[in-house]
């Protein structure tokens, strides 16, 4: 068995990806799911903020050979496993073949040994993200209802729908209010979709909303305390709906 | 010595110039060598070997400068058909003819192929994407109006179809990605029905004001029903 790999991308950065994905492997590993997160976001990373680590070695000292994968894999005390990009590794915002062949020899690597891998990517749609994206087998849209983090949302499922053939993304909507749902976000996204997107391709582009988050202060108190959610505050609304989350990607029975 | 002179001589190329073993005839016995070594015989393009060498300066130059190049590959549609019913001699002539109209689409600084046997492909150095489907229809134009004579009384015509690809800007690809990325877009135009271009969609990043609005309109009733 090969693991899944899920890459977790925005368009706007600060909506949230980074959160949902520690938290979300830390809630697939409640489930007994073999899970690594991996931070693809080889510039600005910030997993190792989230998760409160002071990594020793990182991705970076793998990819310029002074490491092995194996000494920069870092299993935290979660449950699940991490390879942490390393901060400022500006030399990596640009897609050279050296990056892509390095990124594609970890994953193929990682593979194996897991049953999930999230890849924790870059805001933005660089050549990285667009690249770390095609990786995947499966795409996870985080947005906020948020204008402009919407904007964004579109703006990089326009790009996967007609760069990558994507027609079926999964949506996250982050920080949700009681008067703005998540299923009017995905309903107002949808609806774009299918006028400007869609007319002219093979398959029209559709969204999966698989899990929201509403604003939880016990999610602001987790963040400045630098723990997950669900170790901070077990019951509060955000860590049930990521533990929803979870459970609407694990597979049945497992 | 004796079988470099007469392959030179053979090709059609000029024989060295100056007294034999001299330093420039030696100099021009080798350019004309290397001139024979990176053309197709048949039709005098450039062949594939130095094609790969003018992409990969290409990707060089993209990936330095982000000028936008074009790689188009080309087919010509049911050559088998030219071959079984007129012979081999009418499918050379077809080639010929083919490449002939090719060179003529294009501009001094583009590098025409033949990459396979009814294979061809463009390089188009610092060519701004909309031109690409416009230079594609300009060859699949000019090659289906072409009237070949393959024998004396008997002229035919062929299609070619084409398939187009960017290199991607600021960014360093290979080769090999770079020409299955056009040979996708070629078969799609041949699954397509032939006679046609394909082209990679290009990546439309911005979000029209036409977009934005029905983004923030206030939602219908049976989208919140949803």
């Amino acid at each position: 068995m090969s693991a899944r790999i899920t890459a977790i991308t925005s368009g706007k950065g600060g909506v949230g990806k980074t959160f949902i994905a520690a938290n979300l492997a830390a809630q697939l590993a409640a489930r007994g799911q073999r899970v690594l997160v991996l931070d693809a976001d080889l510039g600005l990373a910030n997993l190792d903020v989230v998760l409160n680590l002071s990594p020793k070695v990182t991705l970076h000292d793998v990819f310029t050979g002074t490491r092995t994968l194996e000494e920069a894999l870092t299993e935290v005390s979660q449950g699940f496993s991490v390879l942490l990009a390393g901060s400022g590794l500006v030399e990596y915002s640009r897609l050279t073949p050296e990056v892509r062949d390095r990124l594609v020899e970890t994953l193929a690597a990682m593979a194996p040994r897991f049953d999930h891998i999230l890849l924790d990517t870059g805001a933005g749609i660089s050549d990285v993200v667009l690249y770390t994206v095609s990786l995947a087998h499966e795409v996870m849209i985080v947005t906020t209802p948020e204008p402009t983090a919407m904007t964004d949302a579109y703006a990089t499922i326009k790009v996967l729908a007609s760069t990558q053939q994507r027609r079926s993304l999964l949506l996250v909507v982050n920080q949700t209010l009681p008067t703005v749902d998540a299923r009017q976000v995905r309903g107002q996204l949808q609806q774009v979709i299918d006028r400007f997107v869609s007319p002219g391709l093979d398959k029209p582009v559709t969204l999966d909303l698989v899990g929201e988050v509403p604003v939880d202060a016990a999610v602001r108190d987790a963040v400045r305390r630098r723990q997950l959610v669900a170790e901070a505050y077990p019951g509060s609304p955000a860590a049930q709906a990521l533990a929803a989350l979870a459970a609407r990607l694990t597979p049945a029975g497992g | 010595m004796e079988s470099a002179l007469a392959l030179l001589a053979q090709s059609g190329q000029a024989l060295p110039a100056g007294a034999p073993g001299s330093e420039a005839w030696l100099q021009d016995l080798i350019d004309g060598l290397c001139q024979l070594s990176s053309r197709d015989a048949l039709t005098g393009l450039v062949n594939r070997r130095q094609f790969e060498s003018v992409l990969t300066r290409e990707l060089d130059r993209v990936a330095r400068a982000g000028e936008p190049a074009l790689l188009l590959m080309l087919d010509i549609d049911h050559f088998k058909r030219v071959n079984d019913s007129h012979g081999h001699g009418a499918g050379d002539l077809v080639l010929k003819a083919v490449a002939d109209a090719l060179a003529h689409c294009v501009r001094p600084m583009d590098t025409v192929a033949r990459i396979g046997g009814e294979e061809f492909a463009i390089a188009l150095p610092n060519c701004p994407p909309a031109f690409g489907p416009m230079v594609a229809e300009r060859i699949r134009a000019r090659v289906a109006r072409t009237r070949i004579a393959v024998a004396p009384g008997t002229t035919i015509s062929v299609t070619v179809s084409l398939g187009g690809a960017f290199a991607p800007q600021w960014v360093r690809s290979n080769l090999k990605l770079w020409l299955e990325r056009a040979d996708k877009q070629l078969y799609r135009a041949k699954s397509g029905g032939r006679n046609r271009a394909e082209f990679e969609a290009a990546a439309v990043a911005q979000v029209s004001a036409e977009e934005k609005s029905l983004l923030f309109a206030t939602p219908r009733a049976d989208e919140e029903q949803q």
